[in-house]
């Protein structure tokens, strides 16, 4: 018998503040990355599923604050695990969220596949996070006031944090949505995952989800994965069967030539799918307009109407920005679906055309696999 | 699609008495129940012998018949009342067991009498474990593997192909007589020879054994139209050989990842929309500690413990909605009573932890085996809300009142103890178990000892 090992307890020397743009601050204790962050500060309500939810780039440029109280439990498993160099366990190669807010951090995580703990991911990759703060209260001036501009300091061992420092600084925040965030998450080179013999999908990454990727490939889609910029002639150069434009950060309203380019390819007549950030592209290049939800809708049980059958369908969502209903009747498209508890909407689709969107994930991951039927909807339409 | 308009009087079945292995938690569903039921302006009956309870108090139920829930009594009760349609799944085992007699008997062509919501073959299919595990195969959900075998060799090729270790379970004995867990061929040829000798038929059933599996639990709901929602999932602490009564439970899971979950989710649903539920259910899993192998144990087609706790630890009213829906409301159409505006058809996320721990009272009885097992023997059982798991556990410690402040800080906790007594409570678990847990660790004894 040894020592008490389980007993002993780590005890975080590093303090940690978080500050809003309206002054309200949060002192806490750091962990991951020493060092400052700034962001928009927003909340999702999944209870599972963190490793995806920080690899996802949607939360590119945004300070993520979980409100499951209990994160890390788990731990964090290997990037190794692929299917076709498309990682199981994430959403990308990478955290992308800017800064992590959580109450309670699992210093000991277990599971079979954890290979390093929350603490450890988030200092490899350089992100800092803060814990011991209340997240419900934090959650709750969101939720009245709207997402908020926020900064994050994990200061070092010993160092006191500077809180008039980062009231001052807070005035300040350059608001990330006023950026073309998607550059910074789109695909370098295009990337061919082939399958032969399968339909051929240009996919349109504004930041893809590697749950897009593994829905596609495991259907045997033959998929080209190109930078959001390329134009209707170089996406053409491929032959598509198809075009999906996938989600991503930030104001669909950034994406100018995506959306050029979308409305060309509709033109065009081909069958189009939009995911997420590529159902406000759609909506956009048909006519349509956008608008910024006061604080989004990040959770895993979102419910979304089947105007035409009534059926509700329990959805993952990370969206920031919505498609105006209203601004819909002008244009070639149709509500699909609306979500059942707001009633903004959740899909739209252009009749007598192959063509139909999503604001919701359905890839899931993080969350319900009900609507992974859509994907197939889309290859019965391919031709 | 709107509640139906031929139904004007309900039969609602009790659950009886309240004994040991099916608690008061009858007394919310059915009472839930029978409120769902009256908003809507039905007429409603309730058969219910047991005074003790809320259900029975007139100012929720329009008639009640203080009457045993037997196929004779609800025969007569309905032979007079003449309702339009019945409801079973609010009353435990207890009515749920009747009301399956009924359709034996034909009562329900009888009177024209439908049964709202699970449907007859629906229930049968989850009580019989034959017909259970042939729903489960046909519909591509995994069960534990088994065969039978009527030799020692038959029964050694049997465990190669399914894999060590196998349980051995002696056909037609009382008690599991002879059973017993087999890690390798020399253990399994030790047992099976016993096993055989003891057997009426010359017969064992070699069974993948699952019990250091981990156990979780989702409550499902569904439709007429097959929308499905998951309103919970559960974690025991203790694994698959501890009865879920006897085990403390934690919600929502806590070592589970994301795919995890929702693979178990997804399969969650899978199995209630192809046994035709409607209503609630309770489904249990055994998942794999190392890996994403899982196998469906057991459905409870009716309100159960567990969908109280659930409905408590989430406060989505369980047995308020499965009524509405057996009398033929859509889930979108119905509101979420928490917040007044948001559709019923969505799933709690919750910003804390929930734990149940049961409670027993083994020292009233004389000549109780002390140890848990499969077998229920907890009498009641107490939850508690905290933002982590150490606030919640140690708040449903304090309110077990066995005289213990909490899991841990108490007077007397560390009065020496052989170690080999504490062993013993961690490898064959007692009401004391938790606390020896605590001392364990206390006295150093690492995970891997046992």
């Amino acid at each position: 018998m040894g020592a008490e090992p389980y007993l002993q307890e780590y005890r975080e020397t590093r303090r940690a503040l978080l500050v809003l743009e309206d002054g309200s601050f949060f002192p806490g204790w750091g962990f991951g990355a020493t060092g400052k962050t700034t962001g928009e500060v927003v909340f999702s309500t999944s209870m599972v599923g963190y490793p995806e939810s920080l690899t996802d780039p949607s939360y590119y440029g945004q300070i993520l604050t979980l409100t499951y109280p209990l994160i890390g439990n788990y731990g964090v498993p290997s990037y190794e695990d692929k299917i076709r160099g498309v990682p199981i366990h994430f959403e990308s190669i990478g955290i992308k969220v800017r800064g992590l807010v959580i109450q309670e951090l699992c210093r000991r995580p277990h599971h079979w596949a954890s290979k390093r703990t929350l603490d450890e991911w988030l200092r490899d990759e350089g992100i800092p996070g803060i814990y011991g703060i209340d997240t419900r209260r934090l959650t709750k001036k969101l939720r009245e006031k709207g997402v908020m501009l926020g900064i994050l300091e994990v200061y070092g061992e010993g160092e006191e944090p500077n809180l008039d420092r980062l009231l001052k600084e807070a005035e300040n925040i350059p608001d990330p949505n006023l950026t073309d965030l998607v550059k910074d998450v789109t695909v370098g080179e295009p990337i061919h995952y082939e399958s032969k013999g399968g339909k051929r999908v240009v996919l349109i990454d504004c930041g893809v989800k590697g749950g897009i990727l593994r829905n596609l490939i495991m259907r045997r889609v033959d998929v080209v994965r190109v930078p959001y910029n390329l134009s209707l002639g170089e996406i053409m150069e491929y032959k598509p069967d198809g075009i999906l434009v996938s989600n991503g950060p930030g104001d669909p309203k950034m994406c100018r030539e995506t959306i050029h380019t979308v409305r060309e390819l509709f033109n065009e007549g081909f069958p189009i799918m939009g995911i997420c950030l590529g159902n406000q592209i759609l909506a956009l290049a048909l006519g349509g307009d956008t608008y910024k939800l006061k604080y989004g809708h990040r959770s895993q049980n979102q419910p979304a109407y089947d105007l035409e059958t009534g059926r509700c369908y329990i959805t993952t969502q990370n969206h920031g920005y919505a498609v105006d209903l209203e601004s819909l009747k002008e244009t070639e498209l149709k509500v699909w679906f609306i979500n059942a508890n707001d009633k903004t909407v959740e899909g739209v689709r252009c009749e007598g055309k192959p063509v139909f969107a999503l604001q919701w994930h359905p890839e899931a991951s993080p969350g319900p696999y009900d609507t992974e039927f859509l994907f197939d909807e889309f290859l019965k339409r391919l031709g | 699609m709107p509640r139906f308009e031929w139904l004007r009087k309900v039969l609602v079945l009790g659950s009886g008495p309240i004994k040991i292995g099916e608690a008061a938690e009858f007394d919310y569903s059915g009472s839930q129940c029978l409120k769902a039921l009256r908003e809507e302006g039905i007429e409603t009956v309730l058969i219910n012998p047991n005074v003790a309870t809320i259900q029975t108090d007139p100012r929720l139920a329009g008639k009640v018949y203080l009457l045993p829930v037997t196929p004779k009594y609800v025969e007569r009760v309905i032979e007079r009342e003449r309702p339009d349609g019945i409801l079973l799944g609010f009353g435990g085992q207890t009515a749920l067991n009747c009301g399956v007699q009924l359709a034996k008997m034909g009562v329900y062509e009888k009177y024209d009498v439908k049964v709202l919501g699970t449907p007859i073959r629906a229930i049968e299919d989850t009580e019989d474990r034959e017909l259970f595990r042939r729903a489960m195969i046909k519909a591509g959900i995994p069960v534990p593997r088994s065969r039978s075998a009527t030799s020692a060799e038959e029964a050694v090729e049997i465990a190669e192909e399914i894999g060590y270790p196998v349980i051995l379970r002696v056909a037609y004995t009382l008690g599991g007589k002879g059973s017993g867990v087999a890690h390798n061929e020399s253990e399994l040829r030790e047992i099976v020879n016993r096993a055989l000798a003891q057997s009426m038929i010359t017969q064992v059933l070699v069974e993948e054994y699952i019990g250091h599996w981990k156990e979780v639990e989702y409550e499902v709901m569904r439709d007429y139209e097959n929308n499905c929602i998951t309103v919970c999932n559960m974690e025991n602490l203790d694994p698959m050989g501890v009865h879920t009564g006897d085990s403390i439970v934690i919600a929502p899971s806590q070592t589970l990842t994301n795919r995890e979950y929702h693979i178990l989710r997804s399969a969650s649903i899978k199995v209630i929309q192809s046994l035709g539920i409607v209503g609630e259910c309770n489904i249990q899993w055994a998942l794999h500690p190392r890996s994403e192998e899982h196998r469906a144990i057991e459905v409870n087609a009716r309100m159960s413990r567990s969908s109280a706790l659930a409905s408590k630890a989430t406060g989505y009213p369980l047995a308020y909605i499965a009524t509405k829906l057996a009398i033929g409301y859509l889930l979108p159409e119905l509101i979420n009573k928490v917040t007044g505006i948001t559709t019923a058809c969505f799933e709690p996320a919750l910003d804390y932890v929930v734990v149940k721990i049961p409670r027993w009272d083994l020292r009233k009885f004389r000549n109780v085996d002390p140890h848990l097992g499969p077998q229920m023997k907890s009498v009641g059982e107490v939850m508690a809300i905290g933002r982590n798991f150490e606030e919640a556990l140690q708040k449903a410690v304090r309110m077990l009142d066995i005289g213990k402040i909490g899991l841990v800080a108490n007077e007397g906790d560390d009065e020496p103890e052989p170690v080999e007594k504490v062993k013993d409570v961690l490898r064959r678990p007692t009401e004391e178990r938790r606390f020896k847990v605590v001392k364990a660790i206390k006295m150093g004894i690492s995970i891997k000892e046992r």
